[in-house]
Formats: structure tokens, sequence, C-alpha cells
């Protein structure tokens, strides 16, 4: 049955769990696009038949090929769209620097979109306000308190805070500093918010 | 508002064309903040609260610098700062996304504007917009388009991107009295009907029976 490839694309994101990005199924997309160049040969043989030989009974095979044709176009898009709109999530989520793992899962355009995305933001960020501009990307909880407890993960070395003091971040040491110097380092899972 | 701020507010006022005290714009920008979080359409860009915001929180960092360590003050200036931070940080990402999602029908609502209308993009917005809008539409011709069949080697945006609802329902306080506001009926069986919506009075109600009345700030969305 047409269409069947391009639709397993679809679920197959719809299957895994929220946001996460699978691996890019370059063959299903090769076996859609393939799909749809033999749909289209067909249509353009059986156009000339219908048209030279006043075949028209061949006209609602044409149709028939034309909407899967649209139909595979759609799903392809939505596929590809989809996939596009995980990866900006993990710009908000992971920063300019995505983890290889998830590089892996992505094939080279889709990394230079991701690329090229970073850069629209990061021209956004720095005309806000008109100095130095704004990371939007932090400040994504409201602020609860100054300081909070937070426990190391992960040796990180020497951080240095506002008033200068110089903080080794070393692997479970646990350190009170203020919120929003850590932010940053836990979203990279440097650092750990201890609630207690 | 404390000390740090108020030393400011005096030289601020001097150089805007409108004359505002830090606790009024911080309101401005709380109620931008607000109608844009719970609007389902982008609404018209508010560079100069932002801009303004901006200049405020580059003095109170300042201020910061200057007040002694440990000092009470201290602590309670650093958290207003970070939470202004926030608000101002939560709208702007608030209409990026709005943008993002809505890239093709934002860029075309900006477009067919007329010459004196306020904009709904700021320049920074819009080049952002038209980026995302480039971006998108070359990698799915790099990775797909060009290799399909002729006819079908181009996807409409506007259609393919849907549009924001303006349906959706809203819960709104109303700041301004509104007479004979008209709504719509939601069954075959209603017919259209006026309200008058009171000051101070709350409702739920579709967005599109009271988009203008947001632009105006004659209603506050909550």
């Amino acid at each position: 049955m047409f269409c069947e490839k391009s639709i397993e694309l679809i679920r197959e994101l719809q299957r895994v769990s929220d946001g996460q990005l699978p691996a890019f199924n370059e063959d299903g997309i090769r076996q859609v696009l393939e799909e749809m160049k033999a749909l289209y040969e067909q249509n353009q043989s059986d156009v000339n038949e219908a048209k030279g030989a006043g075949r028209t009974d061949l006209i609602p095979s044409i149709k028939l090929r034309h909407c899967c044709l649209l139909r595979n176009q759609r799903c392809l898009s939505a596929y590809l769209y989809d996939r596009l709109l995980r990866i900006r999530a993990l710009r908000w989520e992971y920063g300019s620097v995505l983890p290889p793992n998830i590089r892996f899962h992505m094939c080279s355009e889709e990394l230079q979109w991701f690329n090229q995305y970073k850069k629209s933001l990061a021209n956004f960020m720095r005309s806000v306000g008109g100095e130095e501009g704004l990371d939007i990307t932090q400040d994504m909880k409201p602020p609860k308190s100054l300081y909070i407890e937070v426990r190391c993960l992960k040796d990180h070395g020497e951080f240095e805070i506002d008033d200068g003091t110089i903080i080794l971040l070393k692997k479970n040491s646990q350190h009170f500093l203020p919120r929003w110097k850590c932010e940053q380092l836990i979203r990279q899972g440097v650092l750990e918010h201890v609630m207690s | 508002m404390s000390d740090a701020l108020s030393e400011d507010g005096s030289e601020q006022n001097d150089s805007q064309e409108e004359l505002m005290t830090p606790v009024e714009l911080i309101a401005k920008l709380e109620e931008a903040w607000l109608n844009e979080k719970f609007s389902p359409d982008l609404l018209e860009n508010k560079s100069e609260i932002v801009e303004c915001v901006m200049e405020q929180l580059t003095h109170m960092e300042d201020n910061l610098q200057r007040v002694s360590k440990g000092d009470m003050k201290a602590s309670v200036h650093r958290m207003e700062i970070d939470r202004i931070r926030f608000v101002l940080s939560s709208y702007l990402r608030s209409r990026l996304q709005k943008i993002e999602k809505f890239f093709p029908h934002v860029l075309e609502k900006e477009k067919s504007r007329a010459d004196g209308d306020p904009s709904y993009l700021s320049p920074e917005e819009y080049a952002f917009a038209r980026e995302y809008l480039a971006n998108t539409e070359t990698y799915l011709k790099a990775v797909a388009l060009r290799h399909m069949p002729p006819n079908l080697q181009a996807v409409d945006m506007m259609k393919a991107v849907p549009e924001p609802c303006l349906d959706s329902f809203v819960f709104l306080r109303v700041k301004e009295q509104q007479d004979n506001i008209m709504v719509e009926p939601e069954t075959d069986d209603q017919r259209e009907y006026v309200v008058d919506l009171d000051v101070g009075s709350q409702h739920l109600m579709r967005y599109r029976t009271i988009a203008p009345l947001v632009s105006t700030g004659a209603v506050q969305l909550i």
C-alpha cells in the first residue's frame, strides 16, 4: 500500500518519549523519495496515454497517485519539521554545545540548522537593550531564594564567585552558592540542587 | 522602591520622552508579560519597555557594586534584580516561542500592516523570524524537497504551519469600562448578544472577542 513508509516515519517519532531525538532515519526517507519517484513516473506515462490515446479511464488512478504523492510530501515534511522542533528544544535544554550522543542522531543538515539557529538566537539576545544584551536562556524559573545548596556531581575545578572567593568543585562536595551563578552548571549536570 | 532605584529614577526620566517612575515601568513590564503569556496571538512589541527595563537593571547592578557586601540591603536588591530579570526573560521567551511557532503568519502580518500601525515585531525579532524561515526552508529543500518530483519541490509555509487559534478562551480582568461588547453565539440555538464589562470584573471569553481591548490596555489577561 502506498504511503506506508512515510506513516511509519511519523509513528517512529510518536513512539519515542517526549522530546527525545531518535536517530535520523536516512533509509526510511530514501524509501519514501523512491516511492514518490516511481509514482510520479507512472503518472507521467499515464497522463501521456490519457492525452494521446484518449484513455480517460486512467484518470482515477492518476488522481490516486497524485494524492499519494501529496501525502508522502506532507508526511515527510512533518517528520523532518518535528525533528527540527526537538532539535530546537535541545538548544534551550543543553546550551550551545550538544552532547556527542545526541549529535550522533542528527544528520549534517540538521547540525547546520542547529548552528544557524544558535547564531540567530545569539544575535537576538545580544541585541536586547542595546548594550551587552540579555541571555534569555537563563532565569528559566522564578527566583525563590538568593543562595542555594548544591552538590557537585563531577569534578569541575575552580569556580569564582562575585566577591572573588574561589570554590573548588570536587565531586560530592556540597556548597552554599548564589543561585544565579549555579543555573548554567545545574543545567549542564555539573551541580545538583539539594533541597532539604 | 528603595533608595538604590530612586537615585536613578530622576536621571532616567530626564532622558525619556514618557516620564515614568521605576514602579510604573515594572508594573508595565508585568502587564506586558502576563498579556503575552496568556494571549494565543503575538501582541504588539513593547521595545521601549524592554529598553528601559534593561537600563534600569544595569543601574541597579552598578549600585549593588557600590553597596558594602554583607549589607542586608544588598541581598534584597539582588533578589529584586533577579526577579525583574526573570520577568523580562520570560516575556522575551514567550514572544520568541510564538514567533517560532507561527513564523510564516507572523512575517506575513508584519509585511502587510499599514505604515502607521504599530509593529508586532521589533527589528531584531523580525530579523530572527526571517532567519528562522530561511533556515527551515533551506533545510527542507536540502534534505527532501529537491529529491522530490518537479511539481512537489515547494511547500507552502502559510498552509503547512498552523495559525494561532484566536478562538481560544482567555481569562481577563477589566481595567476600563467597556459597554456593548458583541459576543458571538456558541451554539446554533443562541444568537449574538452584547455584554457590558465593568471595571474590576473578571471574565472568561474567547480571545477574538476582546483582542482589540488587550492592545488598548482596557483589559488585562490573567
